[in-house]
C-alpha cells in the first residue's frame, strides 16, 4: 500500500518527526489560503499523485511541471487551479497519467547537504536495520555499488529498541555535530517509532536535509506498510486511495484475490502463490508471456473463482487464459463449477486451457465437459502451457 | 526414521474448534495421524468428533497427553501468542500454519524463543507429512494442511516455501513411484522458524532421506544459503526449483516473503548460486521430479 506526500507529512507530525511546512489543498482557494498561512518562507506546489517524476512530467492540458516554486499566495491558485482536475503524465505514470485532486503548497528550503536514512525490516537477522549516509539525494543502490563503505547499518535489537548510543553512533558517523546532531537523534528516535508503531515494513528518508538556517528535516518520504498488520492500523487502512491503483488490483482485493496486472497477454487463475509464480514462469518458459499474476487461494469459493475470471477477461491485452490447479484439499469442482458459471455470464471470446489436479477432479472434469464452453484440457502443467502458448499465436 | 515427525507422534492443535482448525484436525484423523489434544480458550473439558479432548491452557493439554507437536489455526491477531504459549508449554515442535501474522509479531516470537528448546515451523506454510506405510499412504503423521492422499513413504525429502508447489512435486514423484521420507513446507513470510537449511542438514543426517528436493523462490537468501552449505556438506542428490522468474520487481507476489528487492533476490541470480552448488535445477515446475531422478541416477 502506497500513501501520498502529505499523508506521509500527516505521519510525521503525528510522530514528531520534523519535515518542512505544508498543506493539502483540494481546490485553488485552499491552496491560496494554506499559501497565505506561510507567508515569508519561500514555497512550493506539488501535484499529488503516486507515481514519482513530478517535476519533470507534463499536464494533458499542456501545463509543464507538476512541482513549481511559486512566488505569491495568487500564483498558489493559479496553478492549483492548472493542476487540479487535470491529468499529469510522468515517467512513472504511463502515457494514460494520474488525475491530480489534491495539490501539497509547501516550504521550499535551502539545503546544506543532503542525507540518506532509511529503516526496514532485514529478513537475514530478522530485525530493523536503519540505514544511513552522507551521500542523499541519488539512487542509494549506485552509492551501495560505486562506494560501499560510505553506507552505514545499524541492527536495531527487537526487544530494546533503539538505543542512545546507537543514534549517538550514527550522527557521528554521518558528521554531525552538537545542535544538529541533537536534532537528527530526536529525529531518528521517532521515526524509529513512527516505523515500529504504524507496523511499516520501509520508511525511506531521501533525502534528509541540513539547511543553513540550522535545521534537520525529512524532505522526501516513502512508505512500506506490512498488509499484514493493516487490520490494527485502521486509520492507515484509510489514507489508501484506490483511484491511484490498478483498477483490476483493486476489484480483486475486494473479493480479496491477489492479483497483480501485469503486460503480457496469457491470463492465468491459480491456487497457492508458489504455484501461480511458477505458472507464470513456464508460460514464460515456452515462449508466452503472463498477464497477471493471480493466486486465488486454498478455500476459494465458487463466487471468488467466478470474480477472478471476471477481473483476467476484462483486461483488453488478454488473448487467452490458463487455469492450473492443484486441488490439494481445495475441491476441483467448485473451481469448475465458478468457471462455468462466470464463463455462462460473460461468455469466452478467447481460448481458455484448464489443468485441473488433485481431489475431486472427476467430478470437476465432468462439469467442465457438461457445459457447452469450449475448454483445451490440459494433463501437465508442461502441457497446458504449451497448449495456451500455442492457443494465442 | 524421516524427520521430525512420525507415526508415533502426539499431535496436538490450536485452534482445533476453529472451522479451518477442525477441518484439518478431522483429515489428519482420517489420514491416521495421533492427534491427542485440541486447545481453545474458554473451551476446556468438551471434546473434538466425539474423541480429542479439548484442554485450556496449552500447558494442560501438554502435561495431561504428552503431545510434543502442536499444529497452531490462531487466527492472525492471535497466533504470535499462541506460537509463545506452546513454546512455554515445552512443546518441541510448533508448526504455524497461520497466514498474514504481523511481520513485527513474528520478529518478536523469534527474538523471545532464542535459547528454547522447541522449534518453530512456519508461519504461513502447509505444515509437515511424514507419510505412512499403509494405502494412499494411511498412518502417517500429517500436520498442517497438505493433502495426505498425494503421499507414499519412500526416500526423498521435501522442503519448500511453497505449499501447492511442494504438493505438485510430490504428486510428480508419487506419479513415477517415488515415495517420500518427509515433506516440510517452511512458508511463504519473510521472518520464520525453520529455513530451507535447517532442513537440509536434517536429511542430510536422516538415513531414510536418499535424495532432496528443494523448492524456493524469489526474495532473501535462505535458497543460496542452503545450497552454499551443501556443497561441502551434503553427500546426498540434490534437486531444486525457484519460482518467480517472471516476477517484477517490488512487487509483494501474494506470499509476504516473496518480494524481489535486489540483484541477489531474482529467481536468475539464485538458480545459478544453486547450479554453481552442484544442485540440478529443474528448468519448469513440470520437471521436478524428472530432474531429481536424473540427478539420483534413477
Amino acid at each position: 500500500m502506497n500513501i501520498h506526500e502529505y499523508q506521509a507529512k500527516q505521519l510525521f507530525d503525528r510522530y514528531g518527526v520534523p519535515s518542512p511546512k505544508g498543506k493539502v489543498a483540494s481546490t485553488p482557494e485552499e491552496a491560496v489560503a494554506a499559501a497565505k498561512e506561510f507567508e515569508g518562507s519561500q514555497l512550493v506546489i506539488k501535484a499529488q499523485v503516486h507515481a514519482g517524476g513530478r517535476g519533470k512530467g507534463h499536464f494533458k492540458n499542456g501545463f509543464k511541471g507538476g512541482v513549481h516554486l511559486i512566488e505569491s499566495a495568487d500564483q498558489a491558485g493559479e496553478f492549483a487551479e492548472k493542476m487540479l482536475g487535470e491529468t499529469l503524465v510522468t515517467i512513472q505514470t504511463g502515457e494514460e497519467g494520474r488525475l491530480v485532486r489534491k495539490v501539497m503548497v509547501a516550504e521550499a528550503v535551502d539545503i546544506e547537504h543532503e542525507y540518506y536514512l532509511s529503516i526496514l525490516m532485514d529478513r537475514d537477522t530478522s530485525r530493523p536495520v536503519i540505514v544511513a549516509s552522507t551521500e542523499g539525494g541519488m539512487s542509494i543502490e549506485d552509492v551501495a555499488h560505486d562506494t560501499p563503505e560510505k553506507i552505514l547499518r545499524q541492527f536495531v535489537h527487537p526487544l530494546l529498541g533503539l538505543q542512545g548510543y546507537e543514534i549517538r553512533k550514527l550522527a557521528a558517523n554521518l558528521g554531525l555535530a552538537g545542535d544538529q546532531a541533537k536534532q537528527f537523534g530526536k529525529l531518528l528516535n521517532n521515526l524509529y517509532k513512527l516505523f515500529i508503531s504504524c507496523d511499516c515494513s520501509m520508511l525511506e528518508i531521501n533525502p534528509l536535509v541540513t539547511t543553513p538556517d540550522g535545521r534537520v528535516l525529512c524532505l522526501d518520504a516513502k512508505f512500506g506498510f506490512d498488509d499484514n498488520a493493516l487490520f490494527r492500523h485502521p486509520d492507515i487502512v484509510e489514507m489508501r486511495d484506490t483511484e491511484e491503483e490498478d483498477p483490476r488490483e483493486v476489484a480483486a482485493s475486494e473479493y480479496d484475490l491477489n492479483y497483480i496486472g501485469l503486460d503480457g497477454n496469457i491470463a492465468c487463475l491459480v491456487n497457492g502463490a508458489g504455484l501461480a509464480m511458477a505458472t507464470m514462469d513456464i508460460i514464460k518458459h515456452y515462449g508466452g508471456d503472463p498477464a497477471n499474476f493471480l493466486d486465488v487461494g486454498g478455500g476459494a469459493t465458487k463466487e471468488q473463482v467466478a470474480a477472478a475470471f471476471k477481473i483476467i477477461l476484462g483486461d483488453p491485452n488478454v488473448k487467452g487464459i490458463l487455469i492450473n490447479i492443484f486441488g490439494g484439499i481445495m475441491d476441483c469442482n467448485v473451481i469448475a463449477e465458478g468457471v462455468v458459471a462466470a464463463a455462462k455470464e460473460t461468455g469466452l471470446p478467447i481460448p481458455l486451457v484448464v489443468r485441473l489436479e488433485g481431489n475431486n477432479v472427476e467430478a470437476g472434469k465432468a462439469t467442465l465437459a457438461a457445459s457447452d464452453i469450449d475448454i483445451i484440457a490440459g494433463d501437465t502443467m508442461s502441457d497446458a502451457a504449451q497448449k495456451i502458448v500455442a492457443a494465442v499465436q | 526414521m524421516a524427520i521430525l515427525i512420525d507415526e508415533n507422534t502426539q499431535v496436538l492443535i490450536q485452534g482445533i474448534t476453529g472451522g479451518f482448525g477442525g477441518r484439518h484436525a478431522k483429515l489428519s484423523l482420517d489420514y491416521g495421524t495421533q492427534v491427542v489434544a485440541g486447545c481453545t480458550p474458554g473451551k476446556g473439558g468438551q471434546t473434538f468428533e466425539g474423541k480429542v479432548p479439548i484442554f485450556h491452557p496449552v500447558s494442560q493439554a501438554v502435561s495431561e497427553t504428552g503431545a510434543t507437536a502442536s499444529a497452531i489455526f490462531v487466527p492472525p491477531p492471535f497466533a504470535a501468542d499462541a506460537i509463545l504459549e506452546a513454546v512455554d508449554a515445552g512443546v518441541e515442535l510448533v508448526v504455524a500454519i497461520t497466514e498474514g501474522i504481523p511481520v513485527m509479531d513474528m520478529m518478536k516470537v523469534r527474538e523471545a524463543m532464542k535459547g528454547a528448546k522447541s522449534r518453530l515451523v512456519g508461519p504461513n506454510c502447509p505444515g509437515l507429512v511424514t507419510p505412512g506405510h499403509g494405502e494412499n499412504s494411511h498412518g502417517g503423521c500429517r500436520i498442517g494442511i497438505a493433502p495426505g492422499y498425494i503421499h507414499k513413504r519412500g526416500n526423498v525429502g521435501v522442503v519448500s516455501r511453497s505449499g501447492t508447489l511442494t504438493y505438485e512435486a510430490v504428486y510428480q514423484l508419487t506419479s513415477l513411484g517415488y515415495g517420500q521420507s518427509t515433506c516440510v513446507g517452511i512458508g511463504g513470510d519473510p521472518i520464520n522458524g525453520t529455513s530451507h537449511l535447517d532442513v537440509l542438514k536434517m536429511f542430510n543426517d536422516d538415513p531414510e532421506t536418499e535424495a532432496i528436493i528443494m523448492i524456493g523462490e524469489i526474495g532473501g537468501n535462505a535458497e543460496a544459503e542452503a545450497a552454499r552449505w551443501a556443497k561441502d556438506h551434503c553427500k546426498k542428490p540434490i534437486a531444486g526449483f525457484i519460482a518467480g522468474a517472471t516476477a517484477p520487481p517490488g512487487r509483494r507476489m501474494g506470499h509476504a516473503g516473496a518480494i524481489v528487492g535486489g540483484d541477489e533476490d531474482t529467481a536468475e541470480a539464485k538458480k545459478k548460486i544453486l547450479a554453481e552448488c552442484g544442485i540440478a535445477v529443474a528448468e519448469t515446475p513440470s520437471d521436478m521430479a524428472t530432474t531429481l531422478l536424473e540427478k539420483w541416477g534413477k
